[in-house]
């Protein structure tokens, strides 16, 4: 063991003074030498007999030298020095080739890392919490009756935690507030801020330590305890400018005097695990008495007692959730949490539940952009081929000087892992400067995003797959070159006639390939653009375009329920009125839950007169909403819409959508006819038609619309519909609104537009890199096309040169040469459309309102194959058809 | 048989080195290769500039050092000694060879017998 050791470094430090030890041996050779003459002189030999014999008894000199250095130094070392500055050189001297080729790689490279760096963040990295494995999600299955079916009640919390005993802890958050639901005053003017509620064992729970201060302690969330609350760090950061005195402060939050208790570390980011796409800023206490009579209002989170598994805790929760009472004041809420299929409650690990529906979409990229990386190879391969072929007289040479074929297939592996090495620092840049983009992008409602960074494993990652690439580009042409017939090679006329057709070959055969993986790229970006386009031709039941919303701040504090209803009459009134004067403004109405957003549902009222089976009613989604709303959204509307008459002392009015009136009346005009919800009678004076409430893609349930003077709205969203683009309004619509409301802070007047982007974001985002990487894919597939075809010409120019001078035409060779294009193509096309059914079959499941097997998809990508291929194809056919008969027979 | 010399293997090369300095003391490198020739009955084919890449391998273990000196006959040269441990190896390796040489002649002995 040692003496490995000590012969290691031994080696090692010869290896560093060659020059010095080189000196050395010269100077004992040279002296060795002369002895020898010497003893050969003392022997009676004339002096040149002498010095002969002693050269004959000593051997090689040079040899004598490479065997010592050898032995000494680190030989595995010096070659590889003399193969990469050969390399150097060789690829210095063919600048064009070799920028092109770290141009593919790097492109190749670069896409892989940061498709990599996403996967990693959204799908592999677990979540920034303690011990996250053990971390669950407890929550029915998604129904149409929306958020309010996937929360729970604070009764039903504290039957949870008493009834089960999986857990180490179980917390909630209160699921039902918008953002900018709160005012930072005290300042100057008032300035939005997000806040969640949560309960106080929640970052016990998650394993969260606060950067600065401490978390909640349950005295904190009862009634009547001071208010506080603990600041998220980029809000901490951005809007008290990383203040470190800012724990124990007080922050006026609505007019409020609330202690800061603590801010929250870098790495904790609400919006990024549980509600992507919309940032939170800061967190306060829930007090679920507060809020018990409210109804279900908690989403469900827990972590897991060390050595139970998730088939227990699941075994449990179905256990436990018949006994679970929406109010334990009422008897008959109890096993109101059960569903009639069974899957009433389902315990997943809580990364599952932040990027599981992802994972499809992201091992698509990934495959997508693995292809790309493939084709990227593919294509170099033939570059390198058709390199290696002008250099077969080198290597033929080289191999007469006594090379070895490993030495030279070792040195052609140099080269391909010097044109990786640069492609992948290159790479590496882009993917760098593209995962800084994307992690900026705040409006992509993909979790986890803003955690997005390169790190160790995405370097890792790219050292991987550039040594894997340089293998994979590399290895076919320097067999190929190696094993060249070196006669062949040698001989003056280069272009020998077998070896270039079967060079050929292998060329077009690696064309092919890149044809049918592009077609495959081509085919699935196709329809993925399909589904997208379908999603945005959906009916979305509203007019997005040229409405606006901005959250009114209003107070309708009074002391009966009547007289707040109607001061709050009132007050909206007044705010849609002034700001229907505005120039430009069609439309005004309020609401308090806006589509495609946070809703919630109560109450199950049933046709007066009709009696239904169990579990028939629907539990509609419920929106408040003065008049005029629907005529902001765009909604449609066969009736009438509320009234400012419709007061609390008139007869309660509702509106319904479409689906429910198909349900509760069906085939009948609902307008007119009495819903009974427990007492109460509710008049039906319109039929708006479904509008998508929880998402762009599913299925749209029933919603009831009550009247802002008749019922409490959870919030104020008002609406408004301009001729002139939203975004003019947006300065004096707040300065109405602070006429009219000085406490009304500068909330942001949000496109409706926007919330439908957000809404299909992520498709569109995958939907684009798909699409970018086919592109890629097409580009690269007719370079290589180009190539290969170029190279034919090139190597067919005295026969193109002859057939021309026995009467061919132009047209005809053009022809020849484009036929010789489309049959390679076709080929291709024909290899990729097999894989490509088997590809699309794979991703069948992210499509929307497409096939599969969509034919116009298929024939849209084989024609744009076909063009491009007769594109690429097009420059070598009209250099054939310019041949000189004359200048090609007198060539070699 | 005897009219072609043999061929050396790399690790009796080294073998051979360390046994002659064992026994003469001192020597440089031309003094090693003369000797091995002489002592071998001029039955070894040496090329003489092979001894340099052995003497760099037993350097390197630590089996023998070299200082520059001055020769008998006034020139300078580089002189190597064999160490402790080197002297230690040589033992081991006699060893391993008079062992190898008796059984491989028992062996052999056994087939010249079988065949006759």
């Amino acid at each position: 063991m040692f003496d490995f050791v000590r012969q290691g470094s031994n080696r090692v430090r010869a290896f560093f003074r060659k020059g010095a030890l080189d000196a050395d041996l010269d100077e004992e050779m040279a002296s060795h030498l002369e002895m020898a003459v010497e003893e050969n002189l003392r022997r009676g030999m004339p002096p040149e007999e002498a010095r002969r014999q002693a050269m004959v008894r000593f051997g090689g000199v040079q040899q004598a030298r490479e065997k010592q250095r050898a032995s000494r130094g680190l030989p595995f070392l010096d070659v590889l020095g003399q193969d990469v500055r050969y390399t150097l050189r060789t690829l210095g001297r063919d600048a064009g080739f070799t920028v092109v080729a770290v141009l593919i790689l790097a492109l190749g490279i670069g896409a892989n890392v940061a498709v990599f760096s996403v996967v990693n963040t959204i799908l592999l990295r677990p979540l920034p919490f303690a011990n996250s494995q053990q971390l669950v999600w407890i929550s029915p299955p998604p129904t149409k009756c929306g958020l309010s079916c996937a929360t729970y009640s604070s009764d039903a919390y504290e039957e949870f935690v008493r009834y089960t005993k999986s857990y180490d802890g179980v917390t909630g958050y209160m699921a039902f507030t918008g953002p900018d639901n709160l005012r930072l005053t005290g300042r100057g003017e008032p300035i939005p801020a997000t806040g969640i509620e949560v309960l106080s064992n929640f970052f016990q729970v998650l394993g969260v330590q606060p950067l600065m201060g401490r978390s909640f302690t349950p005295q904190e969330s009862r009634a009547g305890a001071h208010p506080v609350t603990l600041l998220e760090y980029t809000y901490w950061k951005r809007q008290f400018a990383g203040d470190p005195a800012i724990v124990g402060r007080e922050i006026d939050l609505n007019g409020t005097p609330t202690t800061v208790v603590g801010v929250l570390p870098q790495s904790f980011d609400f919006g990024a695990v549980f509600s992507p796409g919309e940032r939170v800023d800061l967190l306060t206490p829930l007090d679920l008495d507060k809020e018990r009579t409210w109804g279900n209002i908690l989403t469900l989170a827990a972590r897991l007692k060390p050595g139970v598994t998730m088939g227990q805790a699941q075994a449990e929760a179905n256990l436990v959730v018949p006994k679970l009472c929406w109010g334990e004041r009422y008897p008959q809420s109890c096993g109101s949490y059960v569903n009639k299929h069974g899957t009433s409650m389902l315990v997943r690990t809580l990364k599952d539940y932040v990027s599981g529906r992802l994972r499809r979409s992201l091992i698509v990229l990934w495959s997508a952009v693995g292809m790309i990386l493939l084709i990227a190879c593919v294509n170099l391969s033939n570059l390198l081929l058709a390199r290696a072929a002008a250099r077969s007289k080198e290597f033929a040479m080289r191999s007469a000087l006594g090379a070895s074929r490993g030495r030279m297939v070792r040195q052609l592996m140099t080269e391909s892992l010097i044109l990786s090495t640069g492609g992948a620092v290159v790479g590496f840049g882009l993917a760098w400067s593209l995962v800084l983009w994307l992690a900026h992008q705040g409006s992509l409602a993909l979790p986890l995003l803003s955690t997005l960074h390169i790190d160790a494993q995405a370097l890792g990652w790219t050292v991987l797959i550039a040594f894997a690439a340089a293998v994979l580009f590399g290895l076919m042409p320097g067999l190929r070159m190696a094993t060249g017939n070196l006669l062949e090679s040698l001989k003056d006329s280069g272009h020998g006639s077998s070896a270039g057709r079967k060079h050929e070959r292998v060329r077009t055969a690696l064309v092919i390939t890149e044809v049918a993986l592009a077609c495959v790229l081509l085919v699935g970006a196709g329809l993925l653009l399909r589904s997208f386009l379908k999603v945005l031709d959906i009916d979305l039941g509203f007019e997005p375009d040229h409405a606006a919303s901005i959250r009114v701040e209003y107070d309708d504090t009074a002391p009966t329920n009547e007289a707040s209803e109607l001061k709050r009459g009132e007050i909206f009134q007044q705010v849609i009125a002034r700001v229907s004067t505005l120039p430009g403004v069609e439309a005004a109405g309020i609401v308090d839950y806006l589509p495609l957003g946070p809703n919630r549902a109560w109450g199950t009222p049933a046709p007066q007169g009709k009696t239904f089976p169990e579990g028939a009613l629907p539990g509609p989604l419920v929106y408040v909403c003065t008049p005029g709303y629907v005529r902001a959204m765009g909604m449609r509307l066969h009736g009438r819409d509320f009234e400012w008459s419709d007061g609390p002392k008139s007869q309660e009015v509702v509106m319904i959508n479409a689906a429910a009136a198909r349900i509760y009346w069906p085939g009948e005009d609902a307008v007119g006819k009495v819903l009974m919800s427990g007492k109460d009678e509710l008049h039906v004076i319109g039929v708006v038609d479904d509008v998508h409430a929880s998402s762009v893609e599913a299925e749209k349930g029933s919603q009831i619309y009550y009247s802002a003077m008749q019922n409490g709205p959870n919030d104020a969203q008002l609406v408004i519909r301009s001729r002139v683009a939203p975004a003019t309004l947006a300065g004096s619509v707040l300065r109405a609104l602070r006429d009219l409301n000085p406490n009304q802070p500068a909330v942001e007047f949000q496109p409706i537009r926007t919330i439908v982007d957000r809404a299909v974001s992520p498709r569109r985002f995958f939907m684009l890199l798909v699409g970018i990487f086919a592109g890629l894919g097409l580009l690269l597939a007719s370079l290589g096309i180009y190539g290969v075809i170029a190279y034919g010409v090139t190597r067919q120019t005295q026969e193109i040169g002859i057939r021309m001078a026995l009467g061919a035409t132009r047209g005809r060779v053009q022809r020849t040469v484009l036929g010789r294009t489309l049959g390679m193509v076709l080929l291709g096309i024909a290899v990729g459309t097999v894989a490509s059914f088997g590809a699309a079959r794979m991703i069948a499941s992210l499509l929307f309102g497409t096939e599969a097997t969509d034919p116009v998809t298929y024939l849209g990508m084989v024609l744009l194959l076909i063009v491009v291929a007769l594109l690429a194809g097009y420059l070598p056919a009209r250099r054939a058809s310019r041949i000189d008969p004359l200048v090609a027979l007198r060539t070699n | 048989m005897g009219d072609s010399k043999l061929d050396l293997l790399q690790g009796t090369l080294d073998l051979m080195v360390l046994q002659t300095l064992a026994a003469m003391g001192e020597q440089h490198g031309y003094g090693i290769a003369r000797r091995i020739e002489q002592v071998s009955g001029d039955e070894v084919l040496l090329n003489q500039g092979t001894i340099y890449a052995a003497l760099v391998r037993l350097q390197q273990r630590g089996w023998i050092d070299a200082e520059w000196g001055i020769s008998d006959n006034n020139r300078k040269a580089k002189f190597y000694s064999i160490t402790k441990r080197g002297r230690k190896q040589l033992q081991e390796d006699a060893e391993y060879w008079q062992r190898l040489a008796a059984v491989m002649g028992r062996v052999l002995e056994q087939g010249i017998a079988n065949s006759e």
